[in-house]
């Protein structure tokens, strides 16, 4: 028998026990900007944890049949809607009147489809949402999605990283991805001249862009020679598992319907509304999540202030860190309910169809605290969104020079690198 | 002759492996089984539901439960059980229980059920569960039944629901028994399930009924066996009922050196109660660790060398989901604690939860 002797000290985010000693927030973060929460107290956020822990305990000791019911009805119309809309694809030789009403029709339902997967049933079921269920098929631990990257990457990216260091910078890669600037607190480079265009690019083929970047990468040439075996025997296993989804994904899409559609005559067709459901899905995922995290009013972290940091102060970030959109209750499915993501990143982990019934709670608690509860139409919130990329888009300005001159310096920098290096 | 035949199944067998391939390349990510399984659940290579036709009392806290079985429903032999998984509340129980049916008969089986005080699963079937209501089964299993020939003397002890299995048997199997002495216990004259029907065998002078009612005659002492079945000894005897009379029953075969006459058939195999720390069995390592109330599974699994799934650390990320075979542990976060008994498993995320009893984990 082996004994567990270690000491071991629990994560200070498991409970509010209000134990621990923290320090007051400072006015101001180094960057300069405001902190949006150095009005409240330690004891304060104590506080609001304390009750954001009963909210949550009352919706999660309430769940029950009426749940079970709404997810397997939402999987059951997912698989109606992708199934119809494959056969109707099938259908698309047929032109009436000049055009194809079942290319259309198909095209959308199959758009429809992908989206409710990705979004309310994937997304929420890998986040856990369901396994209170104990039902295999809709499990964390078993479900696979129609994305190219697989469940087990996303969930480690997602769920681990993102969830845990939301909006933290340098230990949140999901601020930005990688490739977009979108807090004058992340340091500017040239490349970011092109983000008003890189973002449809990543927008288009955003599971791809996902799988990349879950797979990290952009950066692996120089991670390479600092990992040890172990550790490049894991990068290539995923590697190949990411390419393997691709082929399934790729053989799914564009080889096994299509060729059924040359049966009916509609091959051309079946590839082309597979490409545009595809791409909606694509385009439609990435705009619901920059307005999660990136428009005007949702705050950064800086990576020493979460060292130690408690329930209260993790609940804190998850607040301002995220950003709500407003809209109908088919507007709240079709996002898979992250149009309430200060809730979702409240409680990841709660069933996605009880945010609504949180939100006006949190909402109602962030005023009471002066916190500022960020929503908006989507698009209010794209506006939003997409206005910030345009301006960081260019670096910061700074007293002694104009942004112009800025951008010119660090050109010529790069450039004069560039030479010295070559030989 | 023998190689054509052997060989055509294994032709169609490649056929349907090949077929399947090909379906499951327009299914992926899903399997075809799930868009089957909208339109028919319960069709041939699904996996085995059934579907509740009917509900019938039986005494006041127990009740017949009629289930169509999927068309993958292997059959059973008399005496042996199911475990059936029933959504209540949204949260998916297992539990097990004795086929009281005739093998094969008009498509359906039954079991019986006696609702039990705090009983979850055992009320919701006998009081709420109606017709229609779509249920998982596993196939037929246990080993608590007849030989193929069977024994000439035969006795049955059983107490409460324990009389479902012998049920199963007699109802299939009392043609080929010619001396049976069934003894049966119940707390009341009123509370005996099956009375009818084992008054009838009675009467008919098919076997030997001896009734033994708590409230008239007081709990069965089995020293009293002798003069109720005063050739017990020579007899084969399948015992079911309370853990207390099982436990007894061993005792009293054992005893008198009659042990191999004895078949078993036990209703509670695990008793947990959840309490404060205990031993982690991680059964994929084959590695015991003791750990108290206080530290995370994870922590401790860790700290043993246990290779651990894990990710956030606080709940969140269901990055250090592993299965509890059997056990309890308790959430630190809120004090709740999750039992899992054995064949009823449950997932537990290991960075919340702490040991509340001796626990097995998949890992
Ligand atoms: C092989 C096998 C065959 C079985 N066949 C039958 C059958 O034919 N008919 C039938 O009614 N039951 C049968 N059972 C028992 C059945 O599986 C359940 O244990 C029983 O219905 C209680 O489940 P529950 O969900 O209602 O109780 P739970 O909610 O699980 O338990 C409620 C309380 O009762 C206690 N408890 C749990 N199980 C039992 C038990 N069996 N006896 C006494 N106390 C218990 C628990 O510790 C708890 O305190 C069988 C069990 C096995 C292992
Ligand atoms: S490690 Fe993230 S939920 Fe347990």
């Amino acid at each position: 028998m082996t004994l567990a002797t270690e000491p071991t000290t629990l994560n200070s985010r498991i409970s509010v026990d209000g134990t621990s000693e923290r320090p007051q927030r400072p006015a101001y973060k180094s960057s300069g900007r405001a902190n949006p929460a150095a009005h409240l107290t330690p004891a304060q956020i104590e506080e609001i944890g304390v009750e954001l822990d009963r909210v949550r305990r009352e919706v999660m000791d309430s769940r029950g049949a009426r749940d079970a019911a709404y997810i397997r009805r939402v999987i059951a119309v997912q698989r109606w809607l992708e199934i119809g809309g494959r056969v109707t694809l099938l259908g698309s030789g047929v032109k009436v009147k000049g055009i194809r009403p079942a290319f259309w029709l198909g095209t959308a339902a199959l758009s429809l489809a992908k989206i409710l997967e990705n979004m309310e049933i994937g997304h929420n079921v890998l986040h856990g949402q369901w396994d209170w269920m104990r039902d295999p098929k809709i499990h964390s631990t078993t479900w696979e999605w129609d994305f190219v990257s697989p469940a087990a990457q996303w969930k480690y990216k997602h769920n681990v990283l993102h969830h845990t260091y939301t909006n933290v910078l340098g230990r949140d890669d999901d601020l930005g991805y990688g490739i977009l600037r979108v807090d004058p607190d992340q340091k500017w480079t040239p490349f970011y001249l092109a983000q008003p265009l890189i973002h449809w690019v990543n927008a288009a083929f955003f599971e791809y862009g996902i799988a990349a970047y879950d797979l990290g990468i952009s950066d692996i040439t120089q991670r390479w020679p600092g990992m040890n075996e172990g550790e490049r025997a894991e990068w290539r296993r995923n590697a190949s598992a990411v390419l393997a989804k691709i082929r399934r994904q790729v053989g799914k899409d564009y080889i096994a319907w299509p060729l059924v559609g040359l049966l009916t005559g509609a091959a051309p067709w079946v590839v082309l509304g597979d490409f545009i459901a595809n791409s909606t899905r694509n385009v439609w995922a990435n705009t619901v999540i920059v307005c999660g995290h990136f428009p005007a009013g949702v705050e950064t972290f800086e990576t020493d202030s979460i060292e130690g940091e408690t329930r209260g102060e993790w609940y804190l970030r998850q607040m301002l860190g995220s950003a709500n959109i407003s809209g109908s209750r088919l507007l709240h499915t079709m996002t898979g309910n992250l149009s309430h993501q200060i809730e979702h990143h409240l409680y990841p982990d709660m069933p996605s169809n009880r945010y609504i019934e949180v939100a006006p709670r949190i909402r109602a608690l962030m005023e009471r605290y002066g916190l500022h509860y960020v929503t908006g139409s989507l698009p209010r919130q794209f506006a939003s969104v997409y206005g910030r990329i345009l301006t960081y888009a260019l670096p910061n300005p700074q007293p002694d020079r104009s942004r112009w001159q800025t951008i010119r310096a660090s050109i010529r920098e790069r450039r004069g690198a560039a030479f010295t290096r070559s030989p | 002759m023998t190689a054509t035949t052997s060989r055509a199944p294994l032709g169609r067998r490649r056929l349907r492996d090949e077929v399947a391939r090909v379906a499951q390349a327009f299914a992926t990510p899903l399997v075809p089984g799930d868009f089957l399984d909208l339109v028919s659940p319960l069709r041939t290579g699904a996996d085995l539901r059934g579907r509740i036709v009917a509900v019938s009392p039986e005494t006041r806290d127990a009740a017949t439960i009629t289930i169509r079985p999927g068309r993958s429903w292997r059959g059973h032999v008399p005496g042996q059980y199911i475990r059936i998984g029933i959504d209540i509340d949204g949260v998916r129980h297992w539990r097990a229980y004795s086929l009281t049916s005739v093998p094969a008969e008009l498509g359906t089986l039954t079991i019986t059920t006696k609702a039990i005080p705090d009983g979850l699963v055992s009320n919701h079937l006998v009081r709420r569960a109606g017709p229609g209501t779509v249920i998982h089964l596993d196939q037929a299993t246990g080993s608590f039944v007849l030989p193929p020939v069977p024994p000439a003397k035969v006795l049955f002890l059983t107490a409460g629901s324990g009389i479902t299995p012998v049920m199963g048997m007699l109802r299939s199997r009392l043609p080929e028994l010619h001396d049976v002495v069934h003894v049966h216990c119940a707390p009341t004259r009123t509370d005996v399930i099956f009375a009818d029907e084992l008054r009838t065998y009675a009467s008919s002078g098919r076997l030997r009924l001896v009734e033994r009612h708590d409230d008239e005659h007081g709990i069965l002492d089995l020293a009293d066996l002798q003069a109720l079945v005063p050739d017990w000894r020579e007899r084969q005897a399948w015992v079911c009922g309370p853990t207390g009379l099982l436990d007894a029953a061993e005792s009293h075969w054992g005893a008198a050196g009659v042990e191999d006459l004895l078949h078993v058939e036990r209703f509670r195999p695990t008793l947990v109660e959840p309490g404060d720390g205990g031993t982690i069995t991680f059964l994929g390592s084959a590695l015991d660790v003791e750990a108290d109330g206080a530290t995370p599974i994870l922590d401790a699994g860790e700290a043993a060398g246990v290779l651990m799934p894990s990710g956030c650390r606080m709940g969140i990320c269901f990055g250090c989901v592993v299965t509890l075979r059997d056990g309890a542990v308790r959430d630190l976060r809120t004090g709740e604690t999750t039992v899992a008994e054995e064949g009823d498993p449950v997932t537990i995320q290991t960075c919340i939860n702490a040991v509340a009893g001796a626990c097995h984990l998949d890992l």
